[in-house]
């Protein structure tokens, strides 16, 4: 049973990157693709997970976290690229 | 007589494909939205929110399969609560700094446009405020 959920898992997010890629590649603005940048790392992080269930190790947890905090701090930087000019002042 | 083993496998289930499901509905938001203040609540909330399933999901089937209770996931998904709505200010702040600089675009939503914040300043996108708002008198 749980395989079968594991598929559908896999098949939705599949899915949701297509549809943040589509969201990527049209903008129109610059802030819609930083959204869609920060939503593919997130779906990324739930990919990994389902990963590691499938696996049925936990070394793709290690993965998981380095991800979302990579990805938080990319945000932020991108963020602040837009409203000041520079990153770190 | 139902067994346990069964109801934690159906629990299990039941929270992966939840949480793909809200990643999914979350991602179609950010399709399906008109502008970028309306896009930014599907990828807040319901994905975040299905990436916490999946995280309680992991834990389950860990626990499950392996008899440990792993506290990796609980990290993983308290870091991204606590880091999506940073994040997703960030994002409106940088919205609303191009709404101001006029390079926006031309498509409205439907709630109008941003409206301006009360007083004499704007929204605050800058690292000063504005002399003579209410914020800039109060820190003097």
């Amino acid at each position: 049973m749980i395989s079968y959920a594991i598929y559908f898992g896999f098949a939705c997010l599949a899915l949701a990157f297509a549809f943040n890629l589509w969201r990527l590649l049209r903008g129109p603005t610059v802030g819609d693709r930083i959204v869609a940048l920060d939503t593919m790392v997130i779906n990324a992080i739930a990919l990994i997970v389902l990963f590691g269930i499938v696996t049925n190790d936990g070394v793709a947890f290690e993965a998981a976290l380095l991800l979302a905090m990579v990805g938080f701090v990319g945000t932020v930087a991108y963020c602040k690229f837009l409203l000041r000019g520079d990153i770190i002042e | 007589m139902i067994e346990p083993g069964f109801l934690a496998e159906l629990f299990t289930s039941l929270l992966i494909v939840l949480g793909a499901g809200f990643a999914l509905v979350g991602s179609w938001g950010l399709v399906r939205m008109p502008t970028l203040m309306e896009r930014l609540h599907g990828p807040t909330k319901a994905t975040t929110l299905g990436l916490g399933g999946i995280l309680l999901a992991s834990v389950l089937f860990f626990q499950l399969t392996q008899e440990v209770w792993s506290a990796h996931e609980l990290l993983v998904s308290i870091f991204l609560f606590i880091t999506a709505p940073i994040s997703a200010n960030m994002v409106a702040k940088v919205h609303l700094h191009e709404e101001r600089l006029n390079r926006s675009g031309s498509v409205q939503s439907r709630a109008g446009k941003v409206p301006r914040s009360p007083g004499k300043g704007d929204w605050a996108t800058y690292e000063a405020p504005y002399r003579d708002t209410p914020v800039a008198m109060s820190e003097e």
